[in-house]
């Protein structure tokens, strides 16, 4: 076995010897922070970062002709499928798997590299992404503490293990670093660049598609930093569930309680 | 005389026409600003349609906020949103802080809502189905198209149907994350971290309000 393989194997152990005990803790849509004070700084350099950085380029990426963009949303997405193939798989969802795995067949080959999505069409419905976050909520972990990472952004104890897990887990970085599979598979145009350049062009097609909305919230926003905290949780909440907020029966009590009053 | 009665006869029948003209004029005036369906999903349907016709208008945007405004305050539980975004703090206040607040809240919430919707000029949005999730609320569920800039959006409308006749808009629901419940962490967050005093949050909306 790898020395690679045995870290995988370890990470998903000490997860689970972590996480193990609290199978039964139920998804929140709050959590307590770490140190707030150092998160409100890092959301401030985030955001100094993105002006400078991040946003322009998306801007300039979405300067580029829709069929480029939607071509190369399409590829990145098929390459991050494989990565939800193993949450899938490790989540116990194997109707997921087959779905997850079905697509990225149909659009490797019919829709050449993934730059297409035919599998849509031919009834592999598009589903959510699966993250070792998410999988770990899936398990039962519990959220931990909020805080913000450089760079990464709104985080929480359980989605930093899984940011680190998800690398283990990823096969298309496993490709990409392993030189063990280099040599079984002989892929040695995959070195390991081209899993940074996926990873980036991901994070660039992320902003360009929501650069309206985040100014929206920045500027309609009292406290920016809670919002985005909010709107973190919930999403994350709502991915672990796989369902919406609206489809849940809403804890109505306060409501009731305005309703009574 | 018939010659002299002509005119008369003439005036009266202005006179009618014009009253029955003015009659019908009231009335549909009335029945525009205040008959939503009762049916949630129509509900939402014409509150979309009415929006349409303000945000493809070409006035200015000091206008489309002034209109939408309107069309916030009639179909919207402004009230109830302002008394669960405070959470339980409402329960702390005084009845003069409270009265103080809701008038702020309904300020903030009026320039916040027109300020996000404003941005768009001709919105594309599908009314998909509507599901009855208890005896007092009904889930609409709408698409708003995507454009050659932005992804396609789901919004789902939470609708308060305790009073059959008059629905309301309690929350929505965009991609899941719910904006009542944003807001009220917001709110939650600006009096925590500011030993709960409310002349803190009065403030943060007063200068929201004034920007």
């Amino acid at each position: 076995m790898s020395k690679r393989l045995k870290l995988i194997f370890s990470v998903l152990a000490i997860s689970i010897a972590i996480y193990a005990p609290q199978l039964s803790a139920a998804e929140k849509y709050t959590a307590n922070e770490c140190f707030e004070r150092f998160s409100r700084a890092t959301l401030k350099f985030n955001q100094g970062l993105d002006k400078a950085i991040f946003k322009p380029i998306a801007k300039g990426y979405r300067a580029l002709p829709v069929p480029i963009r939607s071509g190369t949303s399409n590829f990145v997405n098929n390459l991050r499928s494989l990565l939800t193939f193993s949450n899938n798989v490790l989540q116990g969802d194997f109707r997921g798997a087959s779905n997850t795995a079905g697509r990225f067949a149909i659009n490797t080959t019919v829709g050449i590299l993934g730059f297409f999505d035919p599998a849509a069409k031919m009834g592999f419905e598009k589903k959510g992404r699966e993250d070792f976050g998410q999988t770990l909520g899936v398990w039962g972990a519990d959220t931990g503490c909020y805080f913000v990472l450089p760079i990464f952004g709104p985080t929480t104890t359980r989605d930093a293990f899984g940011l680190v897990g998800n690398v283990f887990i990823d096969p298309f970085y496993q490709l990409t670093h392993n030189t063990e599979t280099d040599i079984v598979i002989g892929n040695d145009n995959l070195s390991e660049h081209n899993y940074y350049y996926y990873r980036g062009t991901d994070a660039v097609d992320f902003r360009s598609k929501n650069i309206e909305s985040l100014e929206s919230i920045e500027k309609n926003s009292i406290d920016f930093y809670a919002s985005i905290k909010s709107l973190y949780l919930q999403d994350r909440s709502q991915k672990i569930s796989n369902s919406p907020i609206s489809d849940k029966s809403q804890d109505d009590s306060e409501w009731e309680e305005i309703d009574n009053q | 005389m018939g010659r002299n009665r002509q005119p008369v006869k003439l005036n009266m029948k202005r006179i009618i026409v014009s009253f029955l003209l003015l009659f019908i004029i009231i009335i549909s005036v009335k029945q525009n600003a205040f008959a939503y369906s009762s049916d949630p999903k129509k509900f939402i349907e014409e509150i979309i349609e009415e929006a349409k016709v303000v945000l493809s208008s070409g006035s200015s945007q000091d206008i489309k906020a002034k209109e939408l405004s309107k069309i916030a305050i009639k179909t919207v539980d402004v009230q109830g949103l302002a008394y669960y975004t405070l959470g339980k703090k409402r329960k702390e206040i005084n009845p003069e802080e409270l009265e103080k607040y809701e008038n702020l809240f309904e300020k903030y919430f009026l320039k916040s809502f027109t300020s996000r919707l404003t941005d768009y000029s001709d919105p594309k949005i599908d009314v998909l189905s509507s599901e009855t999730v208890s005896d007092k609320y009904t889930i609409v569920k709408t698409m708003l198209l995507k454009t050659s800039k932005k992804p396609e959006v789901k919004i789902d409308w939470r609708v308060y149907t305790k009073n059959p006749e008059k629905p309301l808009i309690r929350d929505l629901i965009v991609e899941g994350l719910s904006l009542a419940r944003t807001q009220k962490e917001e709110f939650a967050s600006i009096l925590s971290a500011n030993n709960n005093d409310i002349n803190v949050l009065f403030e943060a909306l007063e200068n929201f309000i004034n920007k």
